[in-house]
């Protein structure tokens, strides 16, 4: 093999290094040799229409496409000779027959496959003269929901759309419908795109076929600060790219990080952020004597808190963290209380405390990992519905199942979750049986030779959570490999961005109503889960409530302090799979608010614990004082203590309860808003309504 | 010219009893089984000496065809046989007489091709509006199967093999081979990338092979004469009979079986009553269906009908589907016709086809006219020219060749219309100037 830069040629040798099946296309880009294409995407099956790769290849009498086309040995490609020259102006032409000259008022402008290949291979001039007799196409736009705006006439029936929905979303709503110039990418019948993962269509056209509705007409891609980021609106971690200007968030793309969510984002993850910009905590707020929550200065509202906090006794100082936490705020609030003498540090979700608890990191991790799921041949759900949890642990159990033949078991409701499953049951009787091996899919588990079991945290929240986790314990370590140095089977899938960092720092997981009896001072760091309401605590109980929204937490606090959203700071999260990655500033909080950290350190001092970090870089010192892999990021540290749990988990007695395992998320509307944040989107709120509408319409 | 001894098809016109006992009397289903007892490999070798090209017009050696399948049989991976009988190309309706009259030779050749490339199963797709067919060849398949002759122990053989007739619903592509296969599966008849061949990766993924109902057809009695009777009839590369069809301004249209090569004219004037008013009168013939380059009355008076020599004045035996026009046909009338056809055939999926048929039909459809500037032509030319072998299948092609005919032997025409257009637009203005 080699390339050979005088000819813009390929050449495979005999001895060839390629991969049986490499595509022309991929060939040359591995070496760095550009091929135009406009269908071809390398996560998607191959389509060969646009046509627009055809390569002149020598002894062969037509132009190849080179997005089909195997490389074969001995093969001679040229890439920029006249003929392959003359083959791409002739496609560029036809695409731009039927093209509208609408790139002015288009959004795609900028960074539109088209024109940029229009600029690269398409003809100088224009041949078209029919304009004055037939004109160009027109194609009526198609109303696909709230995200994704259609504007049909621009499209050149690449079909990476249809693709994606088909292979990637397992989503079988768009396809083609007509023939000729008279195809149209559509739903057929106008109905939503009924997907989690729609946003990604827009990413994938490459004209201004789809383009992003939230964003339209807002900014041009030149405009544009790029801010690399992660998401915290699920337990997954996705790899952002914050688009922002003049200091306002203007749209959020997804990063490429093949571990984590490939090239892909779920549609809260993607389209949420305008909830950044409505019911924000501006200002410090104290409640006044009529008992209203009136804005004052930073410093009347920390001596109000510090003054409240060094007044209770330690043993009555409790604080919760919610969902969104980062982890460097977490080991500051641990601090503080812990310099205190007071180490209730509590999560919102819960986890079961018997056996082993949280004390092994393994146990309460995605242990397999993400791209693991890939290499699993059996998979048992219990008590989870990823599709809605973390739509991108999804996506990669439905890639396992159609290109590794993946087979998947649910015990939990019925769910729809685009790839077909074995339904065990949703009692927790079938669960114990599973467990005790006297159920017909046991054996089909410890016969597996890479099997996983995922346990969802929503059935950790039981009563019964306890013996539900044991259960899950006994099916994993019945799997050949529970203590297998390379093959891990327990997994558990959280909801929360927060809780593996949480519980990595230390923090008990859950509190319950007993627990909260005599607490008269309770600090919520951004918990909004709504599981707590001001007639659990005690009624002299002084609550003070640090986060980015007005929203749950806030109405139950004396004390408001208003901190930044993951978009705001540099914060550290910890993901479901214990890959610990960090958010960056992409614009600043608003108003008075401040970064989370240096709250709780502006407090610590007021209270007069003043904490011994006065930078981030101080404070991450500190962060891998208190575990070492929380500075290193990307990076998942392993954690395999398997047989200690199992050993541990035995000498649980819990016993399971009756009611079936249900999930909170079971269909598209339940998605959209889980968090403070996507709550106060207007967008999620469209999308929640366009579901129930287009639900009604199919019902009636 | 053909001696009826060499006729394979005795019952085009369905002169006698198209089922199977008028079938056995012309000498189907005789001694198949005896056929199948000399082996797979047999079948196809002699095939192969015969020279049988793919009748369905792109003239592929049939036993050539046949042996890229694969020669073990792997469990769980069958092998099939598609007839494609969605004949849809203007002009062609041969097969159509053999579903209709003499639907025994389809079925017995779908057993013995079958045979020979190790399939136990055959689909028939056949065309949506050909209903009257579609009927006559169920009523035949179901009489075979009464009488043994394909099933279980088709002719007392243990070679089980089936056969099932598939309706289309009318689409022009899905007579291409691969689109075929997809509008088979249940899907959009949109044509695959290849390669993979269907001979690897076929109907449902496993190895088929696809071939025109003609092919199939004249299997048996090839392999009961011998190769050397069927090579014996034609011109070299060129053998065998082929059933022809005349249609247009000649006075008797007609399906006609003939020798490969027969000379163009003979063709016309003995079986098709000659070309209405003479063959002086004659303009121009497309000689294989509508997907070919049409030749002006100069060559049609030599050339021969078959493969190499119609490719050797730029057009082709297609499917051997002969349409003539006389000098009262408006011959870009005519042409544009077909780019409408094509146009609207067209399956959308790939880019130099969808946009391009169009194109040229919006073209055409000024040349007609004469709205056009005489550099249209040539931009005409290219722009066949970028559609042409650019696409995923041969629907392009089949697009830019007319075209590319009409250009070739009738630019002259074409440019006077243009100027006429031009004199009598300024007549027009002059007129309307004196007027006013």
């Amino acid at each position: 093999m080699s390339l050979l830069h005088k000819w813009r040629c390929l050449l495979t040798t005999g001895e060839s290094l390629w991969i049986q099946g490499t595509t022309i296309l991929q060939a040359c880009a591995t070496l760095g040799i550009d091929i135009p294409h406009y269908c071809y995407h390398d996560r998607l099956s191959i389509a060969g229409n646009c046509r627009m790769c055809l390569v002149e290849v020598e002894k062969m009498p037509k132009p190849q496409a080179a997005c089909a086309m195997p490389v074969m040995p001995g093969m001679r490609v040229k890439t920029f000779s006249e003929a392959t020259r003359k083959a791409r102006e002739g496609v560029m032409e036809f695409l731009l027959v039927n093209h509208p000259l609408d790139c002015p008022i288009c959004d795609q402008a900028g960074e539109c496959d088209l024109q940029d290949q229009s600029m690269a291979h398409g003809s100088d001039k224009s041949r078209f003269v029919d304009m004055d007799y037939g004109g160009k196409r027109a194609v009526e736009d198609k109303n696909i929901g709230p995200l994704v705006k259609t504007i049909m006439t621009r499209c050149i029936h690449c079909t990476r759309c249809i693709r994606f929905g088909n292979e990637v979303a397992g989503v079988e709503d768009l396809g083609t419908t007509g023939r000729g110039e008279h195809m149209q990418v559509g739903t057929y019948i106008e109905k939503m795109f009924h997907s989690e993962l729609s946003g990604n269509v827009i990413d994938l056209c490459p004209v201004g076929a789809l383009t992003s509705k939230p964003y339209a007409f807002t900014a041009r891609p030149w405009e544009l600060r790029r801010t690399e980021s992660v998401d915290v609106l699920d337990a997954v971690g996705s790899n952002i790219v914050v688009n922002t200007r003049s200091g306002e968030i203007m749209r959020i793309l997804p990063a490429l990080n093949e571990d984590v969510n490939e090239e892909w984002i779920s549609d809260k993850t993607r389209f949420a952020y305008d909830g950044l910009k409505t019911q924000r905590l501006t200002a410090p707020m104290v409640k006044d004597s009529a008992g209203k929550l009136q804005q004052c200065s930073w410093e009347d509202a920390l001596t109000e808190a510090g003054r409240k906090l060094t007044e209770t006794s330690p043993d009555g100082v409790a604080a919760i963290a919610g969902p969104l936490a980062d982890v460097e705020s977490l080991v500051v609030l641990k601090d503080l209380l812990n310099s205190l003498g007071c180490e209730n540090v509590f999560t919102s979700n819960a986890f079961p405390s018997s056996g082993p608890g949280t004390d092994l990191r393994s146990s309460y991790l995605l242990n397999t990992s993400i791209s693991g799921i890939e290499e699993a041949d059996l998979l048992l759900l219990v008590g989870t519905n990823p599709r809605y949890e973390a739509p991108l642990v999804n996506t990669r159990i439905r890639k396992s199942y159609i290109h590794n033949d993946l087979k998947v078991a649910l015990i939990g409701p019925k769910l729809d979750l685009t790839y077909e499953y074995q339904h065990l049951g949703d009692s927790a009787a079938v669960l114990a049986q599973v467990a005790s091996g006297k159920h017909p899919f046991s054996k089909e588990f410890s016969g597996a030779a890479n099997p996983m079991v995922i346990v969802g945290s929503d059935v950790l929240q039981r009563t019964d959570a306890d013996a539900i986790y044991s259960a899950v314990v006994s099916i994993a370590s019945s799997g050949a490999k529970l203590a297998d140095k390379d093959w891990k089977t327990l997994n558990v899938l959280h909801r929360a961005a927060s809780q593996v960092g949480a519980l990595d720092v230390g923090y008990k997981a859950g509190i319950t109503k007993e627990g909260l009896k005599g607490i008269k001072f309770l600090y919520l760091l951004g918990e909004d889960s709504g599981e707590l309401s001001r007639e659990d605590l005690p009624p002299d109980c002084f609550v003070v409530y640090q986060g980015h929204h007005g929203d749950r937490g806030a109405y139950l606090a004396d004390v408001v302090l208003p901190g930044a959203a993951y978009t705001e700071k540099n914060g550290t999260y910890v993901n479901t799979e214990g890959r610990v990655q960090q958010t960056r500033v992409a614009v600043t909080p608003p108003g008075m608010a401040r970064e989370d950290w240096k709250i709780l350190r502006a407090l610590s001092e007021i209270a007069g614990y003043t904490l011994p970090y006065d930078e981030l870089t101080e404070l991450k010192e500190r962060l891998s004082e208190v575990a070492p892999h929380l500075i290193r990021y990307d990076n998942i540290e392993p954690a395999n203590f398997f047989s200690l749990t199992e050993k541990l988990m035995k000498s649980t007695k819990a016993s399971l309860g009756a009611g079936p395992l249900n999930v909170n998320l079971q269909s598209l509307e339940d998605f959209y808003m889980t968090d403070s944040i996507s709550r106060a989107s207007q967008t999620m709120a469209r999308c929640v309504a366009a579901v129930k509408a287009d639900k009604a319409k199919n019902t009636s | 010219m053909l001696r009826d001894s060499d006729r394979i098809f005795t019952n085009l016109y369905g002169a006698h009893d198209c089922g199977l006992a008028g079938a056995r009397a012309r000498g189907d289903w005789d001694g198949t089984a005896a056929l199948m007892a000399k082996g797979h490999d047999w079948i196809i070798d002699q095939i192969k000496e015969s020279g049988l090209r793919g009748r369905g017009g792109a003239g592929f050696p049939t036993g050539l065809k046949w042996s890229f399948m694969p020669k073990e049989e792997a469990p769980g991976r069958p092998y099939y046989l598609v007839v494609n009988a969605d004949e849809s190309e203007p002009g062609t309706c041969k097969d159509r007489d053999m579903m209709r009259h003499d639907p025994h030779k389809l079925i017995e050749g779908c057993l013995i091709a079958g045979f020979a490339m190790r399939a136990h199963a055959a689909y028939i797709y056949i065309r949506g509006e050909f209903y009257d067919e579609a009927v006559a060849l169920q009523a035949a398949i179901d009489e075979a199967y009464d009488a043994g002759l394909i099933g279980k122990n088709p002719c007392g053989t243990d070679w089980p093999f089936d056969v099932y007739l598939h309706r289309g619903a009318g689409a022009y592509i899905c007579g291409e081979e691969t689109g075929l296969l997809e509008s088979l599966e249940g899907k959009p008849g949109k044509p695959r990338l290849k390669p993979p061949f269907p001979a690897a990766v076929g109907l449902y993924g496993c190895p088929s092979t696809v071939n025109n109902v003609e092919t199939i057809a004249v299997v048996p009695t090839i392999l009961r004469r011998g190769a050397e009777w069927f090579a014996g009839i034609g011109r070299p590369k060129n053998t065998g009979t082929k059933v022809f069809c005349i249609s247009g301004h000649v006075n008797q249209p007609c399906n006609v079986e003939e020798e490969m090569g027969i000379p163009m004219r003979e063709l016309i004037e003995k079986h098709a009553g000659g070309v209405r008013g003479g063959w002086d009168n004659l303009q121009a013939v497309i000689p294989g269906g509508a997907s070919v380059p049409l030749l002006p009355k100069s060559i049609c008076d030599e050339v021969l009908m078959d493969f190499d020599s119609l490719m050797g004045v730029k057009s082709g035996l297609g499917t051997a589907a002969v349409i003539v026009m006389d000098k009262s046909a408006d011959v870009v009338e005519a042409i544009a016709r077909l780019s409408h056809f094509y146009m609207h055939e067209s399956c959308g999926q790939c880019t130099p086809c969808r946009e391009g048929t169009g194109w040229v039909y919006r073209v055409m459809l000024r040349l007609i006219r004469g709205e056009a500037s005489v550099g249209e032509i040539d931009l005409l030319w290219d722009v066949v020219g970028q559609i042409e072998g650019h696409t995923i299948c041969a629907l392009g092609d089949a697009a830019a060749w007319p075209v590319q005919g009409l250009i070739r032997h009738f630019r002259p025409e074409l440019e006077r219309r243009i100027l006429a257009a031009k004199v009598s637009g300024g007549d027009a203005a002059a007129t309307a100037a004196a007027a006013a």
